[in-house]
Formats: C-alpha cells, sequence, structure tokens
C-alpha cells in the first residue's frame, strides 16, 4: 500500500486536505518554509508543482507563481531537492509532484521517475496527460513504486470514467469545473453531482476534488457529497504572492491559519 | 474511422509524433471534433460548399506564376511563385479558416474562438466568421499587438474582439496558452479554431487538408504545363503553408521538398524548431521543441511575427525523421534582402514569412540546372511587414 493510501486509510471518514504549493514561489528556501507552514496548518498530503513556462490547464494565480519560480531560478532537480527534505522533516506526509507532461518527457521519462522516487516523491499529477496518452506513463510510473494520479473532468462520460476510476492510483482527481485553476466564489450544484456521480460508480477509489475550492463552505459540501478529499492550491498561492508586500512571516502565518481553517472544515460541523 | 486511409493518421500519430496532450475536459471536444471533421471530409455537400467558397469568396485557383526575372538573377533552376498572397485578406489562413467555420457551422457552434501570431490568421478566421455569420474572438500577444496593429485594426472592422494576451513572452505561444484556456472553461459552447497544422490530433490533419489546395493546385498546373517541379520550397512555423503545398508531392519521390524555419538572428536566437529543437510536448502535440535542458520552452526570435513560434507541426517532424522532406534556415538580414529582391525584380512585395522561403529558393534555384524547377509558396503578401522594413531601412511613414 502507498503513502498516499495509508492516509486515506488513516482518516477513515474524516476527509483528506491536499495542500498545493508552487515548488520555489517566491524562492526555493521561502517555499520549503510555506511546506512547513501548510503541514503545520494541517495538510494531510502535500501537492508540490514543479513550474512550467506553458502551464495551459492553470489560471491567473498559478501562472504567476510559475512565473515567479521561474524567476528565483527553480528547475525541476532543485524541486526535486526541496521534496526530499520536505519529505525528511515531515515523514508522516506524503507528496505528490503536480507538473506538465514535457517536464517528465524533456528529462527523460524513466529517469524522471527514477530520481522522482529517490526523492521521496510519492506520487505524480500530470493535468495534459489525459487517459489516452497514459499507456507509456502510468504503468512505467508504478513500476517505480509512483502514484499515477489520473484526472477526470465534468465533460467525462461515464463510460471513460469508470475506466480512469479503474486506472488511477492513489486517488483520482476530480476537476470539479469546466476551466482552469483559481480559486473561485461558490461550488456549483454540477460539481456536487459530480461527485455523486463517481462516486456511485467506483465507491472504492479515494476522489479528490480540485479547481475553485477556497472556502471552508466548499470543503463541506464536496465531502458531504461523499468526496474523499479536497485540493487547495490557488487560494494558498495567492496568499504566498502576498509575500512581497507583507513579509515573509505575515505571508506565512496567513498560510497556517488558511490551511487550518480549511482542515477544520474537512472533520466536518 | 472504419477503413484504413493511408492520408489519415492512425490514432492521430505521425509516427511517434503528434497525439493528443490535453487537459481531460477537452478530451471529449477533441473527440467530438474528429468525429465531426471524419464526416464532413466524405460529405459532397460540404466539400462542395467549400470548393464554391474556395472560388467565389476566397479567389481560387491561385495563379502560378514563372517568376523571370528572379529566375535570371538565381542563374539555375525555374522559378515558379505560387500565389497565395493573391487570394482575400492577403495570405493562405483563408483556405483553413472556411474550412474549419464551415465545420463549426455544421457542428452548431456559434462562438469561436482563434489565436493569431502576425495577425493574418486572426484575419483570416474574422473575415470567414463574418461571411457565415459566426462571432470571432482572437487572442493576440501584445507584443505581435504592437509589431501588426493594421491586422488589429482589421480583425476590428470585421467585427471580431481581440483579446490582448500579457503572458509569458507575449507571442503566438501565449495566444494559443490563452485560446486553449478559454476552450476548456467555454468547451460546451466553443469552437477552436486553431491556425496552423499544429495542436492536438485532429488540428494538424484538418488544417493540412484545408490546405492541401495548394499543393493540389501547383502540381495540376505543372502537369498541364510538362511536368512536376524538382524542388517545393515553403517558409514554415507551425508549418501550414508548408504541409498544405508539401502534401501533394509526398508520394512523388522526385520532388525535393524544403521547409524553411526562422533562423533570426542565429544560434539560440531564432524560432526554429525543426533545426535547433529537440522532441517535446507543447500545445497537445508531441514535435521538436525550442527548449532549454530543463524542458522549459524557449522564446524565440524573428523578424517575422508569423514563424515567431517554438514549436512545429507533427507531421513536419515526421517528415524531418524520415528524410522525406529537408528543412533549412535563413537569418532575419537573408529574408529581408529577399523581401527586397522580390518587390524590386517581380514587383511583388511578399510577407517577411514567405520572404523566408524566396530567400532560400533563389540560393537553391542559383545551385540546379537550368532545365530544372523549383516552385516557392508565396504564403501572403507583404502590406502588413511594411512598416517593419521602412523602419529597418531608417524610413519615417
Amino acid at each position: 500500500m502507498s503513502a498516499i493510501s495509508r492516509v486515506f486509510e488513516r482518516l477513515g471518514g474524516e476527509g483528506a486536505l491536499v495542500a498545493y504549493v508552487m515548488g520555489g514561489d517566491p524562492d526555493l528556501a521561502t517555499s520549503g518554509a510555506v511546506i512547513d507552514a501548510v503541514v503545520r496548518g494541517g495538510a494531510d498530503i502535500l501537492e508540490v508543482g514543479i513550474p512550467f513556462s506553458d502551464p495551459i490547464a492553470d489560471g491567473k494565480s498559478i501562472q504567476a507563481a510559475d512565473v515567479r519560480s521561474l524567476a528565483s531560478g527553480a528547475t525541476p532537480a532543485k524541486v526535486l531537492d526541496l521534496v526530499s527534505k520536505a519529505r525528511s522533516r515531515h515523514p508522516g506526509v506524503p507528496v505528490v509532484v503536480m507538473t506538465y507532461y514535457n517536464i517528465l518527457y524533456s528529462n527523460g521519462l524513466e529517469g524522471f521517475l527514477e530520481r522522482a522516487k529517490a526523492h521521496g516523491v510519492d506520487g505524480l499529477i500530470v493535468p495534459d496527460l489525459p487517459f489516452d496518452e497514459i499507456e507509456g506513463y502510468a504503468p512505467l510510473a508504478r513500476r517505480h513504486g509512483l502514484d499515477a494520479v489520473l484526472l477526470a473532468a465534468p465533460t467525462t462520460s461515464p463510460s471513460r470514467m469508470k475506466a480512469i476510476a479503474a486506472h488511477t492510483s492513489g486517488f483520482l482527481y476530480l476537476v470539479s469545473l469546466t476551466g482552469v485553476t483559481g480559486a473561485r466564489q461558490a461550488v456549483g450544484e454540477g460539481a456536487l453531482d459530480l461527485v455523486r456521480r463517481v462516486k456511485r460508480s467506483a465507491p472504492r477509489v479515494p476522489v479528490a476534488v480540485g479547481f475553485g475550492i477556497s472556502a471552508p463552505e466548499h470543503v463541506g459540501a464536496m465531502l458531504g457529497a461523499g468526496a474523499d478529499a479536497v485540493v487547495v492550491g490557488s487560494a494558498i498561492v495567492d496568499r504566498v504572492e502576498r509575500s512581497e508586500k507583507d513579509g515573509t512571516a505575515a505571508m506565512l502565518s496567513a498560510v497556517e491559519g488558511y490551511v487550518r481553517t480549511m482542515k477544520a472544515a474537512t472533520k466536518g460541523a | 474511422m472504419p477503413r484504413r486511409d493511408p492520408d489519415y493518421p492512425a490514432g492521430g500519430r505521425f509516427g511517434v509524433f503528434g497525439g493528443q496532450f490535453v487537459p481531460e475536459t477537452l478530451v471529449p471536444a477533441v473527440q467530438e471534433l474528429e468525429k465531426a471533421y471524419l464526416a464532413a471530409r466524405k460529405d459532397r455537400a460540404f466539400l462542395g460548399r467549400l470548393d464554391g467558397l474556395f472560388r467565389d469568396y476566397a479567389g481560387r485557383p491561385t495563379p502560378l506564376y514563372l517568376a523571370a526575372n528572379l529566375t535570371a538573377h538565381a542563374g539555375g533552376a525555374r522559378i515558379f511563385l505560387k500565389r497565395e498572397d493573391l487570394l482575400h485578406g492577403g495570405a493562405h489562413k483563408i483556405n483553413n479558416a472556411l474550412g474549419q467555420a464551415l465545420l463549426a457551422k455544421r457542428m452548431g457552434k456559434e462562438r469561436i474562438i482563434a489565436e493569431t501570431g502576425a495577425g493574418q490568421h486572426g484575419v483570416a478566421t474574422a473575415m470567414a466568421c463574418a461571411a457565415l455569420g459566426l462571432k470571432a474572438e482572437v487572442y493576440m500577444g501584445t507584443e505581435d499587438i504592437e509589431r501588426q496593429k493594421l491586422n488589429v485594426f482589421r480583425m476590428k472592422l470585421l467585427g471580431a474582439v481581440v483579446h490582448p494576451v500579457d503572458t509569458g513572452s507575449k507571442t503566438l505561444k501565449d495566444a494559443i496558452n490563452e485560446a486553449l484556456r478559454d476552450w476548456v472553461t467555454n468547451v460546451r459552447t466553443t469552437y477552436y479554431l486553431l491556425g496552423s497544422v499544429v495542436g492536438p490530433h485532429p488540428y494538424p490533419v484538418m488544417v493540412r487538408d484545408f490546405q492541401s489546395v495548394i499543393g493540389r493546385e501547383a502540381r495540376s498546373e505543372l502537369k498541364r504545363r510538362g511536368g512536376l517541379p524538382d524542388a517545393v520550397v515553403a517558409c514554415v512555423g507551425g508549418g501550414s503553408n508548408a504541409m498544405g503545398s508539401f502534401h501533394a508531392f509526398v508520394g512523388d519521390k522526385g520532388v525535393a521538398l524544403y521547409g524553411v524555419e526562422a533562423g533570426g538572428q542565429g544560434k539560440g536566437r531564432n524560432a526554429a524548431s525543426l533545426i535547433d529543437g529537440r522532441k517535446g510536448v507543447l500545445h497537445g502535440m508531441l514535435t521538436y521543441v525550442l527548449q532549454d535542458d530543463d524542458g522549459q520552452v524557449r522564446s524565440t526570435e524573428s523578424i517575422s511575427a508569423g514563424l515567431d513560434y517554438p514549436g512545429v507541426g507533427p507531421e513536419h517532424a515526421y517528415l524531418k525523421d524520415s528524410g522525406r522532406a529537408k528543412y533549412v534556415s535563413v537569418s532575419d538580414d537573408e529574408a529581408v534582402a529577399a523581401f527586397h529582391l522580390l518587390s524590386e525584380k517581380e514587383g511583388i512585395i511578399p510577407a517577411l514569412e514567405s520572404a523566408h522561403a524566396v530567400a532560400y529558393a533563389v540560393r537553391l534555384a542559383g545551385k540546379m540546372k537550368k532545365g530544372r524547377s523549383v516552385v516557392v509558396t508565396l504564403s501572403g503578401r507583404g502590406d502588413k511587414d511594411v512598416n517593419t522594413i521602412a523602419r529597418r531601412s531608417g524610413y519615417e511613414l
């Protein structure tokens, strides 16, 4: 059983909080401190981004984080080092790396997977690698002991959803809306129906819902509909962005406080 | 696909290149598009309607002009110009825009989005949408908006909305990123009218098919006049006019195919993806990509906005690796010299993109025997570039 699966087992009925941090945003050292703040706030699983020049699935917040991270000199190798250190500071918190396929491909797919595993990465999320293109990747990732987390979306057909759920490992990343990442005001009724539909068709696969989730009410609604976890990204990244204006200490405490509020929401009312 | 069609890439792949590397949200959309396109390309009514638009709206067929003065200047093979610059809108882009706009209409999509670099695809999309009663929104990098003001205004005159894109390198690559993000968000109502033989399958094959009229016309005209050419030359950014020019000749083993990339200012400062890039995944396709050692996409450099793209169509990547086509590059300075040369020798002002092809064709023809012939695709006219050239010549307009 992978470290990610163990988290879901340990939590039982309680929802898991997956917290996203862009590696190297605003610089490598500070992003290490952001990871610590997120863990102190209660994140169950860490999602660490490796920046990419052309993040087509991301909205303005994470695009800006890509730019800051790349400008600070972050590279795939340096972000893997960051993960390795975070993993030894927080042995109980598994890490999934989120990046675009060119970063894997261009760094030599198998070599990249080996290095990721050696640096303590537990799983990978690749948003521009849909189910039809995973043949060369997912089995290889699993062979290296990494969970290949697959994504499903509101436009995914029921039969395709079943197939994706059958092939994902760690959890199923359910994109809650048709759109890019980014904090939204409210969670639509459509998103809740989607969660119910997925849980009905694949009751045994842990489902983490992401995209647009930024408030405790969203967490309650998603878990109420049957989700096993929520992913929070842009709302954290937006707080990290303010470090330039407010200073690092204030930013870190804002991040920690925010994650604590979101984690509290996973424990139910 | 019920039967194997040699003209259609199995699984959306040209060898290892191509594919559908898009977010899951878009997968049903590209599948729906492929289904619609496969039906349309066999539908006589659709093809008849498109032929009618090509003829009566765009101005096809375009002439194949024996450039006698340019031939004499080069001192070797005869140089024929395939005059796509004479099309409505001033470039080959209208072929694809009409084809896809007609397909969008057939699919019942009313909102059209597009990206543009030099602005020619944006203008062509705006024209096709106006003619077919569709609404067009065009994404364009702010750097390109600055250097192609004329085309921005033309799009607005044609009723299109232009969305400035201020991210990344602020050029074509980022306009495509933004169009993809729009498509992910509005996928159920929106048709993405992509302007080159790039992006996820089926775009590379579909855009090639709509552009392949260029090579078909040139081939049959030359056969009528006595025989196939010895070489076909076209410029390559994303590569749509080149794929359109090459496609009819790929089976003619005696015809050499040359794609001319933007050499810009030299090594590391160009837009020559096939020559200076390595395999990677960008904008939904596996192809040659200009990128650094980590896989970050590099910013490109070319005097011509239409060639300023760090990727290239996957079928070109395939033709390169298989050896069927040869890819070369021409620098900014050489392209500008060819721009002046064609203007003075033939009274034809070419687009800076096309000037790259002209520059190489002159070089090539000069090394060939007099009885030989070279077809060069003049993909667009140069009115849009007159400001750039004037500034370079120290001339205030």
